[in-house]
């Protein structure tokens, strides 16, 4: 179980996104051009793309060659497929058919993964034969896979020859002796190898894999499962070195290891990381590498849009039913895209501010601030403060703006009547902001106002309806030139997380 | 001479693909090995290629009802250690 996911592309975090896994603004505005190209119709690479385009997994991979503790083998992996309920598993032509009956039906399919439930590279002739089927039948739709890593470096050719555009690697360490608390074993010549040695080729087998692929130019993306007193001193290093090698995006997950999953991880008490655990390793890791994080950690077999799984709309019996014109599918889908295209684009500001266009005027030396945004869809600032059940927080520097995280709250204002009175309903949103320097909205009540004033956080209405990056630079010059950020005063804005 | 499986097998497939004899098939309510086919590798490979892959402790067995995989082997810690494993990841 390998897997798949989310990415991004333009700035804007996310709106479809649960809370948890969330965030990741601005990390693929970093990349190359060329690259952000690439992957911004991918929901999995692009937190924007994922509001707009849906994917796919097909499970057609059951074998695997290592043991993970966080696994149990008799479901879909619990980490990178999630687990409860076995896939169906399909063979190649069975897939390559509900992939023509998903595209069919789901114009806005861009994506088809092979993530599991096994390794895909583990089971090659079975991946393979789905991936040039899938190419015959519907050759529009971008094809990815996910690997623990072992029998990469030998697939790389044939990777390359079946046009797969992306590639996600699991790697969770490149300590040997880390590794020997993750992987009690790995299937490597005929052989069981066990422990640290075992550990060693894996992690030797992932590095070599990196660099092969992006030698020859494939977009890789590297997951991570940050396991508490295991791994989570030593994720950084591994940040920074897949960054090194040309890994275009970090996806760092926490850990999944509820008992009843049954994995040794789970049944050993292992404790899943903390929330606070995991945006503090995705904030770190961000100085590094684009880090993604609105990862769903999805099963090996789902169907549709990020955070949705319409797989059950597409049994084989359902498909075994439908009469598809591919010629007509694909016709529907290219409009689909063509529309949505037209939509991504179609996002501009009707009025700019004054503050925004006073550049010139030296400004002093600055820190970072962090700044909250209430906004429905992740690209404009477009809610009011009452109405926002989750504000998008982001660290904005001269250099651009990070999204931190998205951190949600119960909406406190439930109407005009209540509005503006009920004061202790604005405490979670006052502990959710409490370490912004402002908050973005497009209107706001005078109590909350003050209340936020009185807190130290600035409220700000005034860049409604602005793209949230542009209302980001004029709302960060704005604390800059009124001295709120300047070096010798205490900074709520540089408190860290 | 021939392999087992057991009740233990959660039909990952794994095993399948590697037997030189073909021996291994899915079945209901597990899969299952052909004894007439099964040559426990021999000549083949130094390791029966089913037990080597098998993530299951207790799945495959020999024919005096030994597992090729016992407690603890696949794991890697021992029964003896595996309370004081316990507290240790606890502890994290």
């Amino acid at each position: 179980m390998e897997s798949k996911q989310a990415g991004h592309d333009r700035k804007t975090p996310t709106s479809g996104c649960a809370a948890g896994g969330c965030g990741g603004g601005s990390a693929l505005d970093r990349l190359p051009a060329a690259t952000r190209e690439r992957v911004r119709n991918h929901p999995c690479f692009s937190e924007d793309a994922h509001q707009h385009y849906a994917r796919m997994h097909v499970a057609v991979a059951p074998a695997c060659n290592i043991q993970c503790h966080y696994c149990n083998r008799k479901y879909d992996c619990a980490n990178e497929s999630r687990p409860g309920v076995v896939s169906e598993l399909l063979e190649p032509q069975q897939a390559a058919d509900k992939v023509a009956a998903v595209a069919a039906h789901i114009p806005q399919l861009s994506v088809v993964g092979i993530a599991g439930p096994g390794d895909p590279l583990a089971n090659p002739e079975r991946t393979f034969a789905t991936f040039r089927l899938i190419a015959e039948r519907t050759p529009d739709l971008r094809l990815c896979v996910s690997t623990n890593g072992l029998a990469l470096p030998e697939a790389v050719d044939t990777l390359c020859r079946y046009n797969i555009e992306h590639v996600t690697i699991t790697i969770n360490c490149l300590d040997p002796d880390i590794g020997a608390e993750i992987y009690p074993w790995v299937f490597w010549n005929n052989r069981r190898v066990r422990g640290r040695k075992g550990a060693e080729i894996l992690i030797e087998q992932q590095q070599l894999g990196l660099e092969r692929l992006v030698e020859r130019g494939m977009l890789v993306k590297v997951n991570s499962v940050l396991i508490p007193g295991v791994n989570d001193q030593h994720l950084t290093e591994v940040s920074r070195a897949v960054k090194a090698k040309g890994a275009f995006l970090h996806n760092l997950m926490p850990l999944i290891a509820e008992p009843e999953h049954g994995t040794f991880y789970g049944l050993m008490g292992q404790r899943a990381p903390r929330a606070s655990e995991l945006r503090a390793l995705q904030t770190e890791c961000a100085g590094d590498m684009a880090i993604m994080r609105h990862c769903k950690q999805c099963r090996a077999d789902a169907v549709g849009m990020l955070g949705e799984d319409r797989s059950a709309e597409f049994t084989l019996e359902r498909i075994a039913t439908l009469e598809i014109d591919d010629a007509a599918a694909l016709a529907r889908r290219t409009a689909a895209r063509e529309a949505i295209e037209q939509r991504r684009r179609g996002v501009a500001p009707a009025l700019v501010p004054l503050s925004t266009l006073s550049a010139s005027r030296p400004r002093p030396a600055t820190h970072a601030a962090r700044i909250a945004v209430a906004s429905s869809d992740g690209r404009l600032v477009d809610q009011h403060f009452g109405h926002a059940e989750r504000f998008l927080v982001y660290e904005v520097d001269e250099q651009g703006e990070r999204l931190l995280d998205e951190r949600p709250l119960a909406r406190y204002c439930n109407g005009a009547e209540h509005c503006d009175e009920d004061d202790d309903a604005l405490a979670p949103a006052l502990a959710a902001l409490a370490d912004c320097a402002m908050v973005l909205c497009s209107r706001i009540g005078l109590a909350p106002w003050e209340r936020l004033e009185t807190a130290g956080i600035r409220p700000n209405g005034e860049l409604a309806m602005l793209p949230i990056e542009q209302a980001l630079r004029a709302a960060h010059r704005e604390l800059a030139e009124r001295g709120a950020l300047s070096i010798d005063e205490p900074q709520r804005a540089t408190l860290s997380a | 001479m021939a392999l087992k499986i057991t009740s233990g097998c959660v039909n990952c497939w794994a095993c399948e693909p590697l037997c030189p004899s073909a021996a291994i098939e899915p079945a209901s309510p597990h899969f299952r090995i052909d004894p007439a086919a099964c040559s426990e590798c021999a000549g083949e490979y130094a390791d029966p290629q089913c037990a080597s892959i098998c993530p299951i402790e207790g799945a495959i067995v020999d024919a005096s009802g030994a597992a090729l995989n016992p407690p603890g082997s696949l794991t890697g810690i021992p029964p003896r250690l595996l309370e004081q494993t316990r507290a240790r990841i606890q502890a994290r």
